[in-house]
């Protein structure tokens, strides 16, 4: 009896040691069920949003060795802030820029320019010849030409200064050049090229005026030429991301797309520094104004006009060729819009009264009856504010860039609109929370940019900087002069081809028409004209 | 000092406050690594970016070293998800406690909350030098010198019972 009590003693504590060792244990086991339904939970919602359509869709993956098999010589025209940009883009820096930003990355570790620059594809090309009626600009593209600290070491060749454009155009050893003049000398530039057989790489905006444009579009289809202007937006990840979301309908019928700039300092207002060596005998003005419609004599508004050219219609046409062009053209890529039907536009110079004549207010209307669809466009050069851009649907809207860009550089967001017809029932059985975004897309998000500067966060913010390629970051400049070069090899159109260049031409040329005339201006696509 | 003597074990107020303290503060170590293990898109660098004060340096080195961040993405992600269920079950607790109690402090010198310093994540709170990290470290620090877990936990069964 004692020996069965002892016994049973022993069990009841054995048991309640046990029941003391494994006492948190259930909660442990509770917090495993929360999470499994959590999980679950996420996974539901995922299933139900966007990630599977958004996750198969990637940009084109980035073909190396078409560059191996034909060497090219290009030449620039216009070694300027741009073209120095396009130079690198196909392998060829400055000294002064590769110490520069080698000395920048050795300073700072996370700025990722100089390798970034390094780690691009050798596009087996030479700069065989500069033209720049700057000296000191002209002088730079040659040292560029010769730079060893570059993608793929010591160039081939190096290049041979021109002083005339047409002089460049006669060397029967190029076979594409890239031209970055200001805008009043792009439609001459591109048609001699094509005329003599070259290849272009055209700078946005296409060309100063509606004419031009077409003259242009004629004489590139004429000639047969690979042509591709400089709207770099074109290989940015974001916007194929973005395409393909609207092209599966997520985000409804579209009737509204809201497009902005918002810059506030002198450089973003285009008042850039006047280079101290600038004068007489280093730049050449009278072939610089020659196809501008007014010509004033060298002096100090002369030199304004060389260094800040943007700000003048007798060179470009302002907000419209220089900034609106490279939203249009984004919007064009990711909605395939073409031509609008009418344009209109308002603004004027109310905050940098400097002698300027171009808009720093500049708002512009487009209408595509056939789409059902009004493009609205907005940009102010005296407010930071980043508004960013969005995609109205009747089901979901998305914002690219601005504040809520997804927090990070060139991302976007997709939010349900509450009286979404398609997201009806997921709202309300709170599959579908408003408060948060149904997709958000952050490319690189695990990886860290360096980009710091105003103007540098403008553009990354609209992903012309930098984008994504496997989660590798990479300057869409870069991917841009690639695809023209590998379509000049392959015979092929590349991604921002004569016929969407001239999308954009038109488009802006409409807009920048209505604002001189002060009424609605109509695109007749039959004469190609501007009623 | 360091061991949970008889007096605490008679006194079940105090036991079970333990107890208690240690899962919650487990359960909150194991979500925040378990979190980050199941988000492909985790990692530190945010954090660290957004880093001020005295270790400021040290993350700016970690971020801009894609290896380094990647040690301290897999230490954050495991370390809290391990700490985190060794405290729940009371396995180990006297170590995971201290490791814990480091992954805080680690926390706290790297966005330290003093006067002057502002960054730019958005905080959850209103602090001055005292967070939320700092209590939990001192929290850890009382689990690790008052340990519970070799009375109520698995600790029991590799401890001496005769000792409970």
């Amino acid at each position: 009896m004692s020996n069965n009590t002892s016994e049973e003693k022993g069990i009841t504590m054995k048991r309640r040691e046990l029941l003391k060792g494994l006492a948190t244990v259930p909660i442990f086991g509770l917090f495993l069920v929360n999470l499994w339904k959590k999980i679950r939970r996420d996974a539901l919602k995922k299933a139900n949003l966007l990630s599977d359509l958004v996750q198969e869709k990637s940009a084109p993956t980035i073909i190396s060795g078409l560059s191996d098999s034909r060497h090219l010589n290009i030449g620039i025209i216009g070694y300027g802030g741009r073209g120095s940009h396009l130079i690198r883009g196909a392998g060829f820096a400055t000294k002064g820029w590769t110490d520069i930003v080698s000395e920048n990355a050795r300073n700072n570790k996370l700025d990722k320019q100089f390798k970034t620059f390094m780690t691009q594809e050798n596009l087996n090309c030479s700069l065989v010849g500069v033209c720049d009626l700057f000296d000191v600009r002209a002088n730079q593209g040659i040292d560029a030409s010769k730079n060893e600290i570059r993608p793929g070491g010591k160039p081939k060749a190096t290049a041979t200064r021109y002083q005339h454009y047409t002089d460049l155009l006669e060397n029967q050893d190029i076979d594409a050049v890239i031209v970055a003049t200001p805008d009043h000398w792009h439609s001459r530039i591109t048609i001699d090229a094509a005329r003599a057989g070259k290849h272009v790489y055209c700078e946005k905006g296409l060309t100063r005026t509606f004419d031009e444009a077409i003259k242009v579009y004629d004489t590139v289809k004429n000639t047969g030429i690979t042509f591709q202007l400089g709207h770099q937006n074109r290989q940015v990840e974001a916007n194929y991301k973005a395409k393909q979301i609207i092209e599966q309908g997520l985000l409804g019928k579209i009737n509204l797309v809201e497009l902005a700039t918002n810059r506030n300092s002198p450089w973003g207002a285009w008042v850039w520094g006047i280079h101290p060596e600038g004068n007489v005998k280093t730049i050449d003005w009278d072939t610089f104004q020659e196809p501008s419609p007014n010509k004033i004599p060298f002096g100090e508004e002369a030199l304004k006009r060389f260094f800040r050219w943007r700000c003048w219609f007798d060179y470009g046409t302002g907000l419209s060729g220089d900034l609106l062009s490279h939203d249009f053209d984004a919007i064009n890529q990711i909605m395939d819009l073409g031509i609008p039907k009418y344009a209109s536009s308002t603004g004027g110079v109310y905050y940098y009264k400097d002698g300027r004549d171009v808009p720093d207010v500049w708002n512009a209307t487009f209408e595509y009856p056939d789409k059902d669809l009004t493009v609205l466009y907005s940009a102010t050069l005296s407010s930071n504010d980043p508004r960013g851009n969005r995609i109205m649907g009747h089901d979901a809207t998305m914002q690219m860039g601005g504040q809520s860009g997804g927090g990070s550089v060139h991302g976007f967001v997709v939010k349900a609109d509450p009286e979404s017809t398609q997201y009806k029932e997921r709202l309300e059985s709170g599959i579908i929370n408003q408060q948060y975004p149904i997709y958000t897309y952050s490319p690189g998000s695990k990886q860290i940019d360096g980009v710091t500067s105003a103007t540098s966060r403008y553009f990354a913010n609209k992903g012309l900087l930098y984008t994504y390629r496997e989660g590798k970051r990479v300057d869409p400049t870069h991917l841009h002069v690639k695809d023209w070069l590998d379509s000049i090899r392959n015979n092929d159109q590349p991604k921002c081809n004569i016929e969407v260049a001239l999308h954009e031409a038109v488009a802006c040329h409409m807009a920048t028409e209505s604002y001189f005339q002060g009424r609605r201006i109509e695109w007749d696509p039959v004469n190609k004209k501007l009623i | 000092m360091s061991y949970l003597d008889s007096s605490i074990i008679k006194n079940p107020c105090q036991l079970y406050g333990l107890v208690i303290l240690r899962v919650l503060i487990g359960w909150h170590f194991l979500y925040e690594g378990v979190s980050k293990i199941i988000n492909p898109y985790w990692s530190s660098a945010a954090y660290l970016l957004d880093s001020k004060g005295p270790f400021s340096g040290l993350a700016k080195t970690i971020v801009s070293n894609p290896t380094l961040l990647s040690i301290s993405d897999y230490v954050n992600m495991w370390g809290l998800a391990i700490v985190g269920a060794s405290l729940m079950l009371g396995l180990l607790c006297r170590y995971t406690a201290l490791t814990g109690m480091g992954f805080v402090i680690l926390y706290y010198l790297f966005a330290p909350p003093f006067l002057g310093l502002e960054y730019s994540r958005p905080g959850e709170g209103s602090y001055i030098i005292v967070n939320k990290n700092l209590i939990e470290a001192c929290a850890l620090w009382v689990i690790h010198s008052f340990p519970s877990s070799h009375v109520i936990g698995l600790d029991r069964f590799l401890s001496n019972p005769k000792s409970n």
